[in-house]
């Protein structure tokens, strides 16, 4: 398939390999002490386990994944917060179909819908809209998630909606914002990363400016990157050079799709619709000061937050979830105590386990080893 | 598929009632002027309570294979299919992998008050075509009308029996390492044209449901090498789940070759745009097969001159050596990874 299949080549990362591999030994790096780089993105996360990079990278490189699924770091009073919205009498609550099964304190969105509540999947807030205008006497609730890159596209429904006059239509604003997060990291205590592949989709709205500092200030070099296996390779390398070379910069690997300016119809748009809060709750990372962005009083008639009376508890999470240290790169899922156990994607505890780009639910899909049985062969 | 004309009779244009479920004279209507003349057929015609067969009809030494399957489909209709051809299919299907020849199905109607009969009439048409290309007979049958709001317009369950040629053995215990997985075309084609036909997703794939009675197929496949080891058809939870079954079955290793499998490029390009995977995908006309190494090449060639099998290939072989149960994936890169069961339906990713 064209475009896709250039991406996937193996011949082209058999050569990035070789050099990611070479790159690795100058650096002296080694397994006992490995060059340690974060995929900030989930998107990438999902990539490096579907198409096993982790096996084919040296022993002395380890990928450390990061804060970027948007499903996963939502806490778990936020997904009370739908069911609540959901269960008010005439709403049609939609949402993305990643976010249906992350569960709350008193069970997810599926489990709501089960039991009776009118809960759609949709693709598109544009399709939630739709709904609204198909449904006037009906309150219709989008669930707003994810960063920058689905920021536009929800903010474009409100200006849409206001501009078609469709008022039974409003958001349950969740949308969060990377950069204050990699910062937390990078001041956490013993924090051992060397260098950041950075997330392409969302740089393809902001522009490369807002990782500056990552570079600028910490020293890290950052390299956005665009999610086929070969551009993951190839990101890899250009930060390894830059480890070689002693310098640290932002560079842009995903030069197809990000514009270093950003997408300038999608920042005003997110500008003429959202502002910064104060703080926002990440589940298993706490709260991160101006993370999160909600509506403006201009379009307060757009807001779930306002229009429904959401309980906004704070649930601690589970205390035996590890969440936070595997957000952080501390951990590996693995080492947590509940991975495959107590928390599998059957019975989810903490949110890694349920998005397909959860850190933890992409473990047990795909790298999930019985131990070795020796097989009898029958005659 | 080729649309069926609407004739125009005393149904057109008319819904169903809750006095077609009743038992009284609109029901008899409904099944002796719409449903009997639609699958016509010598053992139906009597419209008694069952159907009656002489045992001459089963061939000496040979097994009975008996199966049932409900279809619950949304939307009815969809590119190359509807509801009707799946009941047929499935239930065929189901038999002809355990080395059936399928010969009798029942077909258990239930209808919501309110569904127009020009689509039953379409979908029973649909019945009718897909049991006449698979060779069966509609024999007995069941129908209920269920008040507006407690169906979806049309479940349909059909039960169907076939008959196991004597010597005919496959399963899971049948398998030896080294055996080689065979399907017989593009994975995910009828999981992505349904998901295309739901009218909340604004998007026209150009994609058709893979429905089609395997039973040809797999006689075809017989014939070339009788000692088939184990065959499944590859519905819902797609190719990966169908694979898990058999290690789990047999707790013998089973890797997949990524770049052996084949897709078509819309459902590629859907899988991609959506976040779905096609080894997921469910599949209508698509079948699993472990076979000895030896017979590989006879099976191949038998499957690529039938029309349901032109784009069969090897896509897997069973280890001698690994995890007991687990499914792995080769990547086209030589990195490998584990093939897990899904825990319930994939959800498209959001970003």
């Amino acid at each position: 398939m064209k475009y896709v299949d250039e991406f996937r080549d193996p011949l082209a990362a058999r050569a990035l390999l070789r050099e990611i591999a070479g790159a690795t030994e100058r650096l002296g790096a080694s397994a006992e002490r490995p060059l340690q780089i974060m995929e900030v993105c989930g998107g990438h996360t999902h990539s490096i386990f579907r198409y096993a990079l982790k096996d084919l990278i040296p022993p002395a490189l380890e990928f450390v994944h990061g804060p970027g699924c948007p499903v996963c770091v939502l806490p778990m009073g936020r997904v009370d917060d739908c069911v609540a919205i959901a269960n008010e009498p005439g709403v049609i609550f939609t949402t993305f179909g990643d976010a249906m099964r992350v569960p709350g304190s008193k069970g997810s969105l599926l489990q709501a819908r089960a039991d009776g509540a009118d809960v759609r999947m949709v693709y598109s807030p544009l399709d939630a809209l739709e709904i609204a205008a198909a449904n006037p006497s009906r309150d219709v609730v989008f669930f707003a998630l994810g960063f920058e890159t689905t920021m536009p596209s929800t903010a474009m429904t409100v200006l849409e909606a206001k501009r078609r006059g469709i008022t039974n239509f409003s958001l349950f604003c969740n949308h969060i914002t990377i950069v204050p997060t990699i910062k937390a990291i990078l001041d956490s205590p013993g924090m051992t990363i060397d260098g950041f592949l950075g997330p392409g989709h969302v740089a393809m709205v902001s522009g490369t400016a807002p990782f500056e500092f990552i570079a600028g200030e910490y020293g890290r070099p950052l390299v956005i990157s665009g999610f086929e296996p070969t551009d993951i390779l190839q990101s890899l390398l250009m930060v390894l050079r830059q480890l070689e070379q002693g310098r640290a910069a932002v560079e842009n690997q995903y030069a197809r799709l990000v514009d270093p300016a950003g997408n300038a119809a999608g920042l005003d748009a997110i500008t003429e619709v959202f502002e910064l809060r104060e703080f926002f709750e990440w589940r298993g990372l706490g709260s991160i000061d101006h993370s999160g962005v909600r509506v403006r009083e201009a379009y307060a008639a757009y807001d779930a937050e306002r229009r429904f009376s959401v309980p906004g508890a704070r649930i601690a999470d589970p205390k035996s979830c590890q969440c936070g240290e595997v957000l952080k790169g501390a951990i590996k899922p693995p080492q947590c105590k509940v991975f495959g156990t107590a928390c599998t994607p059957q019975t989810p505890l903490g949110a890694l386990m349920v998005s397909s780009e959860g850190a933890c639910a992409a473990y047990y899909q795909f790298a999930r080893r019985e131990p070795v049985i020796p097989i009898a062969v029958v005659a | 598929m080729t649309p069926t004309p609407a004739p125009k009779d005393a149904w057109s244009g008319k819904r169903v009632s809750l006095a077609h479920g009743a038992g009284g004279r609109a029901m008899r209507e409904l099944v002796a002027g719409l449903i009997a003349p639609a699958f016509d057929n010598g053992w139906l015609a009597p419209l008694e309570d069952q159907a009656r067969f002489p045992y001459s009809e089963i061939p000496v030494g040979a097994s009975l294979a008996f199966t049932t399957d409900s279809y619950v489909v949304s939307p009815l209709e969809f590119p190359g299919g509807d509801i009707g051809t799946l009941a047929v299919c499935g239930t065929v299907n189901d038999l002809a992998v355990g080395g059936a020849i399928p010969r009798w199905l029942s077909c258990g109607l239930i209808l919501e008050e309110g569904l127009p009969f020009d689509t039953l009439r379409k979908v029973l048409h649909s019945m009718a075509r897909s049991a006449r290309e698979a060779g069966v007979a509609i024999v007995t049958g069941d129908t209920k009308v269920v008040e507006r709001g407690a169906a979806d317009g049309l479940f349909i369950n059909t039960a169907g029996i076939g008959t196991i040629a004597a010597g005919r053995q496959t399963g899971a215990r049948e398998v030896r390492p080294g055996d080689r997985l065979i399907i017989n075309g593009t994975l995910g084609d009828h999981g992505v044209a349904v998901l295309a036909a739901r009218n909340d997703m604004a998007l026209q794939i150009p994609v058709q449901s893979d429905c089609a009675p395997l039973n040809g197929l797999i006689e075809a496949m017989f014939a070339a090498a009788p000692r088939l080891r184990w065959l499944r058809d590859c519905t819902r939870g797609g190719l990966a789940t169908v694979a898990n079954e058999f290690a789990a079955e047999s707790r013998m290793p089973l890797r997949l070759e990524e770049s052996a499998l084949p897709v078509a490029d819309a459902v590629r390009g859907a899988c991609e745009m959506l976040g779905l995977d096609p080894l997921y995908l469910a599949n209508e006309g698509k079948l699993a097969a472990l076979v000895a190494p030896q017979d590989c090449d006879a099976v191949l060639a038998a499957m690529r001159s039938h029309p349901l099998g032109r784009r069969a290939a090897v896509v897997g072989e069973v280890l001698a050596h690994g995890h007991p149960g687990l499914v792995t994936l080769r990547s086209a890169f030589g990195g490998e990874r584990v093939v897990d069961l899904l825990h319930g339906d994939q959800l498209p990713r959001i970003c």
